[in-house]
């Protein structure tokens, strides 16, 4: 269980900005630090939760562990090998390993193919099933461990003939059929109905007892990702701020972030109309362009002081057991809120 | 205003694969003040039931029958004229799905709610502009923000700007469409104190149309639960999120299905099929084919709305026996 699958040290992207004259003339440069400093280490046949608001780098980190972009910086290991930079070669293998479901299951098929294509298109680049029969069978394999079935009513469909719940799982089925062993879930239930939400996540989680998949889950749902994960990192602005098991994280967070999130998110129970919630956060998350110095959280937080804005970053550091939190007044503020 | 009653509404889409019935029949109404949650899936006329309100059907949809009475004025027999005149942001108005995409980006935040007050109101620009900055000042966003155009404003800044938009007409109702769907679950949040602080102050009914009973546990006082074009369930923010529970047990499902986050669960619930297809609705109560209590009469005979409780209705066959 505890054998590393996948492994970010220092992952860094910076996306340059576009310099004005004066700026190309002074040599100044501007970068969106998308991702900054990430670290994290994603065990064999866990669910490894990425939550964050949008623009905090949760996205921008899948994508480079899909390698769909080069990092700026850092290294990235699957199973204790270096994939940071791939030749062509290893590339192909690795992306045979590590699979990703898209957040828009409207956007992410060929609207021309039938479902027996979108199934067959990752097996024919992958030179897996040498005959169109052989593809069809593993085509129809997918569609069942997706629960879609009997698989024979799908196969020949268009995508635009199923409802959202129905393409995610074709999507699924997608990545599935490559026999995976890490998969990169980027908000896979965000655009399919309520009613249907803990359906596929249910069937994500069975797949994944079934296979021993190990799931990167990204999301900015926390209700779901608790649910769905067995630990999270919460990141912000390009950093993780806190990481531990899912559990903890929602019950007892210690990163005022986090505790402001939680505290956001609605819950269905009665008596809370003419009640204004308390949200402990201030203001609006900075541009990723110009990040605050010192913890980069300050400028929002409720409890910040004069270290916070001068000293340096606060690392990541144990606070409990598997469980790391990046602020510098944590057992203080434990202290003082109780 | 007094009240606001929605009678009997009917909106059809006439397409060319035949009559989609997305509001078939949906009776509830409003008192003032009051904030009045409408819930259900895609598909089941939440968004149609908007455009009904302000008899702006999307085409090619068209109401066909009902009445919606303003204190006893039928929008329904207006003319467009009239309509622009009297009704549409003036007596109600509507914040859109996705509303940060309705500002037009080529034009400064000024220059929108500059056409909107002056194309109502005969006012001079400066006293324009006073009411702008005062309803800028409402929504808790600075004056700087009018010289700035749409893609210069945070999500939550935008949205701001539109339900400002929305107000200072001074209408008495406000339709809210999925108002926060699309934002940060911190924005959210703050978006709907903001809606609750303009309840309280300008004394506003609200619709708030949304998928997310949660959210809907936050803003409204009464919630309509809908499917397939009708009303299942209509209750108090008490009958249906307190211990007693919903009635429907389509209401039930979606409670059920609802996420909560102080809860672990080992198993969330969800509701196996799909909604039907509004061109041959099911004969019988609509909800029979995913009902898991469904009885033979369900099939058969559709349940109207009756009383199970003061203030509190449903459409259920299994309620009638009670």
């Amino acid at each position: 269980m505890s054998e590393i699958i996948f492994e970010v040290k220092n992952l860094r992207k910076w996306f340059p900005v576009k310099r004005s004259l004066g700026q190309l003339l002074r040599g100044q440069r501007t970068w969106v630090r998308a991702v900054d400093d990430v670290s994290f280490q994603v065990k064999k046949g866990e669910v490894f939760g990425l939550i964050g608001e949008s623009g905090c780098g949760k996205t921008t980190t899948g994508k480079l562990i899909m390698k769909l972009m080069e990092p700026t910086g850092g290294q990235m290991l699957f199973r204790g090998n270096e994939v940071t930079y791939l030749p062509t070669a290893a590339l192909s293998e690795y992306k045979r390993e590590v699979q990703m479901i898209f957040q828009d299951p409207y956007a992410s098929m060929n609207p021309r193919f039938r479902i027996h294509e979108v199934l067959a298109e990752p097996l024919v680049i992958h030179r897996i099933g040498g005959s169109e029969q052989e593809r069809m069978k593993l085509a129809a394999a997918a569609l069942t461990k997706v629960k879609l079935t009997p698989p024979g009513d799908y196969l020949d469909r268009f995508a635009h003939m199923l409802s959202g719940g129905q393409r995610q799982r074709v999507a699924t089925a997608r990545t599935l059929i490559l026999s995976p062993s890490l998969v990169v879930a980027d908000e896979p239930v965000s655009m399919v109905d309520l009613s249907t939400r803990a359906e596929l996540l249910q069937m994500m989680k069975d797949i994944q007892q079934e296979l021993g998949l190990t799931y990167l889950y990204i999301t900015h749902d926390l209700s779901t990702a608790r649910y769905f994960s067995d630990r999270i990192a919460v990141m912000y602005l390009g950093r993780i701020v806190e990481m531990g098991s899912a559990d903890e994280i929602i019950d007892h967070p210690l990163h005022p972030y986090t505790k402001a999130l939680i505290a956001a998110v609605p819950e269905p129970v009665p008596g809370k109309v003419n009640v204004i919630k308390e949200i402990p956060i201030k203001g609006e998350i900075p541009s990723a362009a110009q990040i605050p110095p010192g913890c980069r959280f300050h400028p929002r937080c409720l409890y910040a002081v004069d270290d916070c804005r001068h000293l340096p970053e606060p690392e990541l550091t144990p606070a409990k057991p598997r469980y790391l939190v990046a602020c510098r007044r944590y057992k203080e503020l434990q202290k003082d809120l109780g | 205003m007094e009240k606001l009653e929605i009678k009997n509404v009917k909106l059809h889409y006439y397409t060319s694969k035949g009559i989609i019935r997305a509001l078939d029949g949906l009776s509830f109404d409003l008192r003032a003040g009051e904030s009045l949650g409408v819930v259900g899936e895609s598909g089941c006329g939440k968004t149609t039931l908007g455009t009904a309100l302000l008899n702006m059907p999307t085409p090619p949809g068209r109401i066909v029958g009902g009445e919606i009475l303003i204190n006893g004025l039928d929008l329904l027999k207006l003319s467009e004229n009239e309509l622009r005149k009297q009704i549409r942001w003036e007596k109600m108005a509507m914040v859109f799905q996705g509303a940060m995409n309705c500002l037009t980006p080529v034009y400064t935040i000024q220059k929108q709610m500059m056409e909107t007050i002056l194309s109502h109101r005969k006012m001079s620009k400066e006293e324009a502009e006073a009411r702008i900055r005062k309803y800028l000042n409402l929504v808790g966003l600075s004056a700087d923000v009018l010289g700035r155009y749409p893609h210069e404003l945070s999500g939550g800044m935008k949205q701001r700007i539109v339900i400002a938009t929305a107000l200072f007409l001074e209408p008495q109702v406000v339709i809210c469409d999925e108002p926060t769907t699309a934002l940060d679950v911190v924005v959210q949040a703050q978006i709907i104190n903001l809606l609750k602080q303009l309840k309280q102050k300008l004394k506003l009914s609200f619709i708030f149309i949304t998928h997310d009973l949660a959210t809907e546990a936050e803003v409204a006082d009464r919630i309509m639960v809908m499917y397939a074009g009708k009303a299942v369930e209509i209750g108090t923010n008490q009958q249906i999120y307190g211990p007693q529970g919903a009635a429907h047990p389509y209401t039930k499902l979606l409670m059920a299905a609802t996420p909560r986050l102080h809860q672990k669960v080992d198993q969330l619930a969800f509701i196996p099929g799909t909604p039907p297809d509004l061109l041959t609705p099911p004969t019988g109560c609509r909800f029979h084919l995913r009902c898991p209590q469904v009885m033979p009469r369900c099939r058969q005979e559709e349940p109207s709305l009756i009383e199970s409780e003061p203030a509190h209705t449903v459409a259920c066959w299994r309620c009638y026996h009670e």
